[in-house]
């Protein structure tokens, strides 16, 4: 299949279903475990969904608005942390200087 | 440094950092959400399809409102998504999908396994089903048809298998073990070992 | 309310052309007919709720289409459930 044969369409990014460059994809059905990194931000976003501070479609905005080449990049949770973050500042939950200054300190 | 030239684990440190001080939340409340996250897994669906495989009352909620019928059970549903359900009968086979994200029956299911929330299988079921079927292995009557299900908004969706030939008298427990995760997807059926 | 059995087509509209939004309706079915199953329920409108604006609630419908119609090379015979709220269906019969 050629991409030929997709929709001429502006599709955004994250919208995959039938997009001919990955028809002949095959499928990783290996486990990939979870670590602690990937099971925290998955908490963190349920309590943050929870307790009203950012819903899941905030959330969902966020990583439709990575840049490609980030999106590709990024783990399935490192695109999670980023749109957190980024809604978190754009909601002024968290300011810009706030974690600029946390994350200068030492680690 | 921007956010996304960030090293992952020291924004998450940072984040964790900054919402314990502003009293959004702390490491207890995290560690219990993990643990509340991990205890939901795919023998909490396999219960449900075993289930509504021996009481056809069972099956008739289940079918109508799966929220209801995961609650009879004592899974926990408040907060979750409604929950539909997606009978497969000789006729017509199930595939779930989200081709926008990873929408997944988490309540009844876990956390979504990786090939769920891959590019391949969220390009390739609504197009080709019968080929991802493939590479699984499964393959169907020739009487049935595929329906692929998007999950595309406010429903989570999962799959009631085929109850196997061969299994007449079998008890729930046993039943129950029978069904695995790809089952209740749509991506693979139940099968005697 | 779209009663089950309306054939409907799913409006030609791409708000990704026109600046940020969040869309929950697939762009493979941007232009396409089908036919209405099943009303799901009323559900707050995603893409207000990915900008924290109010959101009304609409109707919640499962739509059914033949995935030969949407791609030439598609398994043939199978058919496709998408979730579609209301404002995306234009009823055509």
């Amino acid at each position: 299949m050629t991409e030929a044969a997709d929709k001429d369409v502006p599709r955004a990014m994250h919208d995959m279903g039938g997009v001919s460059r990955y028809m002949c994809e095959p499928i990783d059905k290996e486990p990939h475990e979870l670590t602690d990194f990937d099971r925290e931000v998955d908490a963190i976003r349920q309590i943050l969904g929870m307790k009203g501070v950012m819903s899941v479609d905030e959330l969902r905005r966020g990583i439709e608005a990575l840049p490609e080449a980030d999106y590709l990049r990024l783990s399935y949770y490192e695109r999670w942390l980023q749109a957190i973050t980024a809604t978190l500042l754009r909601k002024g939950v968290i300011a810009e200087a706030e974690l600029q200054a946390v994350l200068g300190a030492a680690p | 440094m921007t956010l996304l030239e960030t090293d992952s684990g020291r924004l998450l440190a940072a984040l964790r950092g900054l919402l314990a001080e502003k009293g959004i939340t702390d490491r207890a409340e995290i560690a219990e959400r993990i643990a509340v996250t991990d205890a939901a897994t795919p023998e909490r669906g396999a219960a449900m399809v075993a289930k509504a495989w021996v009481d056809p009352g069972f099956r008739a909620l289940m079918l109508a409102d799966g929220a209801q019928a995961a609650e009879s059970l004592g899974i926990p549903m408040r907060g979750m998504p409604p929950l539909g359900v997606l009978e497969n009968t000789p006729d017509l086979h199930h595939l779930v999908v989200c081709t926008l994200c990873s929408c997944y029956p988490r309540a009844v299911l876990g956390y979504p396994p990786f090939w769920f929330k891959s590019t391949s299988y969220r390009a390739r079921a609504v197009r080709d089903p019968e080929g991802v079927l493939a590479e699984w292995g499964t393959v169907l009557p020739a009487s049935a048809t595929i329906r692929v299900v998007d999950s595309t908004a406010d429903y989570r969706w999962m799959v009631l298998p085929m109850r196997p030939e061969g299994t007449d008298g079998w008890s729930e427990e046993r039943l129950a073990a029978l069904v695995r995760e790809g089952d209740m997807i749509g991506v693979t059926v139940p099968q005697l070992a | 309310m779209i009663a089950p059995g309306t054939r409907v087509r799913v409006r030609d509209d791409w708000p990704e052309t026109r600046g940020p939004c969040h869309i929950r309706t697939p762009h493979y079915l941007r232009g396409e007919t089908g036919t209405v199953t099943r009303h799901l329920g009323d559900f707050p409108n995603p893409e207000d709720l990915a900008f924290d604006r109010p959101a009304p609630r609409l109707p919640l419908y499962h739509v059914q289409f033949d995935i030969r119609r949407l791609w030439a090379d598609g398994t043939p015979g199978a058919d496709l459930l998408v979730e579609v709220f209301e404002p995306w269906l234009e009823v055509t019969s």
